[in-house]
């Protein structure tokens, strides 16, 4: 049976999460978590939290019936949330803008944070701009190239991009720079870290502040549909769009819930991104949860058409809603996903990242088996603009 | 009794202090591995910590970091760490080897298999960098069970109540990171350390070992009387980067430390 009230005082779900780090981020941590503890209950705080997140993020994102999709697929009535239409894009602002408060809460005067796809990178940069703090973006070499137009908004939002080129220069690999950053600069620093992911108290801090997307949809689906729906889709890379949307319906049994994780080249060809499909227990980050690593222990190499997907982990939450079945992961891989952004660009005007596309690629399987009286919701977790040179690429293109 | 134990009473009967040397297992290559660390112990060398190359290794500045690449280019893995120190052993049954890394690779072996054969092959103590004593209950017992001793590591930010804790679940030696960041870092800030190392040591009968950012004859002065012994690794792992005569460079900076701490 699965619970609304976990993680525990450790930070952990059954056996994922805790806090696997260095001694000189033990109180840094500890501090965090102190601190959030305080300001998740202070009125002023939610004041200003939900006032942030109406007038500069746009909030409630609407929960828009894709009519003409539907009809295509035939099948069960599929409905969008549309965190695209969020400011800067993507479901990544909701945190930043909690986290931010934290932050200045704390007294911090400078912000780090890692990005694959670029968005949590827009999003940190975004909300430090809008504070007047310091802002320092770790990003692998691999993903600036081949997310140029995030790595020049994160500019002239003031944030310095540091490319990193150890490993497999991926958001990994932006994610330990990130950390070496922290623990040098602990005392005047607040690490946002984008994902469900990393050691306690991230995990439940980022969910936290990505619930509001749940919430919205519990209340939309009783206007507009006048039930909860019956499955929620979302993609999967370190899982926080998917457990915004699936945490306030933890506890409704009845709504199934589905993350996607990216195939990549396929599961059978290893090159992919999807740990929860075909990965086993490790440590990385700061977190116990599933990984793609080999037998020895190191961590793959991933692979996904996707920068924001490509993590050979996942949040530790993810792997307990595996584990005790109250969620189900599936896979789409790059081919599934380019399809279905072409389909739902076309069908329905809505270009969706490329993220996104993998749980939109999975609905697309679907809703046909499903009768029309059931629906889907699934999370537009954020918009295509930025995947346009990826998409042209691969049309052999040269824009 | 253990090495780690005999090494450092016999340290302390001469008022003498540790000389403890990393370096990353096959960086570039297992026999290469080996020859260093004979040669450290013929430099002087107290005890030597092995590092476990990861993919990952979020504690190490860029020097280690390059070490652990290297060695990962022919995937050495645990085991082979474990066949290293089996040779090692069987020309030096008195100095003692601790394995420094990352949860993920002391684990990838299954944690009781692993204590298991470390204490057979001859290792005598674990330093798992991101493993703080909240996730280390299984590891410890295992460990225990196998006459290991865990490494904890005290850092400038812990404080006192903390400190009191770790060196409570601690056996072998307390390690001291003596700045606030990643291996081979520049700011060793020697007063600083000094009224930290002072307070560790009223919690503490364990000896005390200062590491992080300790690469020449100054900087291994400027801490050395402050603790019962000092780490240097980066700077090894430099000069096995650089490449050329390894063994001819590393025996020189070996004795550069030697004679800083020692005399």
């Amino acid at each position: 049976m699965s619970e609304k009230t976990l993680p525990d005082n450790k930070g952990r779900f059954g056996v994922y999460g805790g806090r696997y780090v260095a001694e000189t981020l033990v109180p840094a941590l500890d501090e965090l978590y102190e601190q959030y503890k305080i300001i998740k209950k202070d009125k002023k705080f939610l004041s200003e939290f939900h006032k942030d997140l109406k007038d500069y993020v746009g909030r409630p994102s609407p929960l828009y019936f894709a009519k003409r999709w539907t009809e295509i697929l035939g099948g069960a009535q599929v409905y969008l949330k549309r965190e695209d239409l969020n400011h800067t894009g993507a479901h990544k602002i909701n945190n930043t803008v909690g986290q931010i408060l934290l932050a200045k809460h704390m007294g911090k005067k400078r912000i780090i944070a890692e990005t694959g796809a670029g968005q949590h990178g827009v999003a940190s940069a975004t909300v430090a701009a809008r504070h007047g703090l310091d802002c320092v973006v770790y990003m692998g070499e691999e993903d600036i190239k081949r997310q140029s137009l995030n790595v020049f908004r994160m500019k002239l939002l003031g944030a310095e991009v540091v490319g990193v080129n150890s490993g497999t220069r991926t958001l990994k690999d932006a994610m330990n720079e990130a950390m070496r950053d922290w623990v040098t600069n602990v005392d005047d620093t607040y690490y946002i870290i984008g994902s469900v992911a990393g050691p306690h108290p991230y995990p439940e801090i980022v969910r936290d502040f990505n619930a509001v997307v749940g919430k919205e949809v519990i209340e939309q689906s009783i206007n507009q549909i006048g039930k909860n729906p019956d499955v929620l889709v979302a993609c999967v890379g370190g899982g926080s769009n998917a457990l915004g949307l699936f945490y306030p319906f933890i506890n409704s049994e009845e709504v199934k819930l589905i993350g996607v994780e990216a195939g990549g080249l396929g599961l059978s060809t290893g090159k992919h991104a999807a740990p929860l499909n075909d990965g086993k227990e490790g440590v990385l980050h700061g977190m116990r949860t599933y990984l793609m690593q080999d037998d020895a222990g190191q961590i793959l190499e991933t692979h996904s058409v996707s920068a924001g997907l490509d993590y050979p982990g996942v949040g530790p939450e993810h792997a307990w809603l595996k584990d005790t079945g109250r969620a189900e992961y599936v896979v789409a891989d790059d081919d599934e996903a380019l399809e279905a952004f072409k389909e739902v660009t076309k069908v329905e005007g809505i270009m969706p990242a490329l993220e996104t596309a993998h749980a939109l690629a999975f609905v697309r399987k679907l809703a046909p088996t499903m009768e029309n009286k059931k629906t889907i919701v699934v999370n537009v977790s954020g918009r295509g603009d930025k995947d346009i040179n990826t998409v042209a690429s691969i049309e052999g293109i040269e824009l | 009794m253990n090495r780690i134990k005999t090494t450092f009473d016999e340290l302390s009967s001469n008022d003498s202090k540790a000389l403890i040397t990393y370096i990353v297992a096959g960086d570039p290559d297992l026999d290469t591995t080996l020859n260093i660390m004979n040669c450290m112990v013929e430099e002087g060398v107290d005890i030597i910590e092995i590092g476990i190359p990861f993919s990952d290794p979020m504690a190490e500045g860029v020097s280690i970091q390059k070490g652990h690449e290297r060695a990962l280019l022919s995937k050495i893995s645990i085991r082979d760490a474990l066949d290293l120190v089996s040779k090692f052993r069987a020309s030096n049954k008195a100095t003692p080897i601790v394995f420094m890394g990352y949860m993920n690779t002391f684990e990838s072996m299954g944690v009781k298999e692993f204590c298991q054969a470390a204490a057979c092959q001859g290792v005598d103590g674990f330093l798992i960098v991101d493993m703080p004593p909240e996730e280390s209950a299984e590891f410890s017992t295992e460990a225990e069970n196998n006459g290991i001793d865990v490494i904890r590591l005290i850092a400038p930010t812990t404080d006192i109540s903390r400190v009191k804790e770790i060196c409570d679940l601690s056996s072998g030696y307390i390690y001291y990171i003596s700045v606030k960041g990643i291996t081979g870092s520049n700011n060793l800030d020697s007063e600083d350390v000094k009224q930290k190392v002072k307070l560790l040591s009223g919690e503490t009968d364990l000896p005390i070992a200062i590491g992080f950012g300790i690469k020449d004859s100054d900087s291994a002065l400027s801490v050395k009387d402050l603790a019962d012994g000092i780490v240097a690794g980066s700077v090894f792992v430099d000069l096995i980067g650089e490449g050329g005569d390894t063994i001819t460079k590393i025996a020189k900076k070996t004795k550069e430390l030697f004679i800083a701490i020692k005399q």
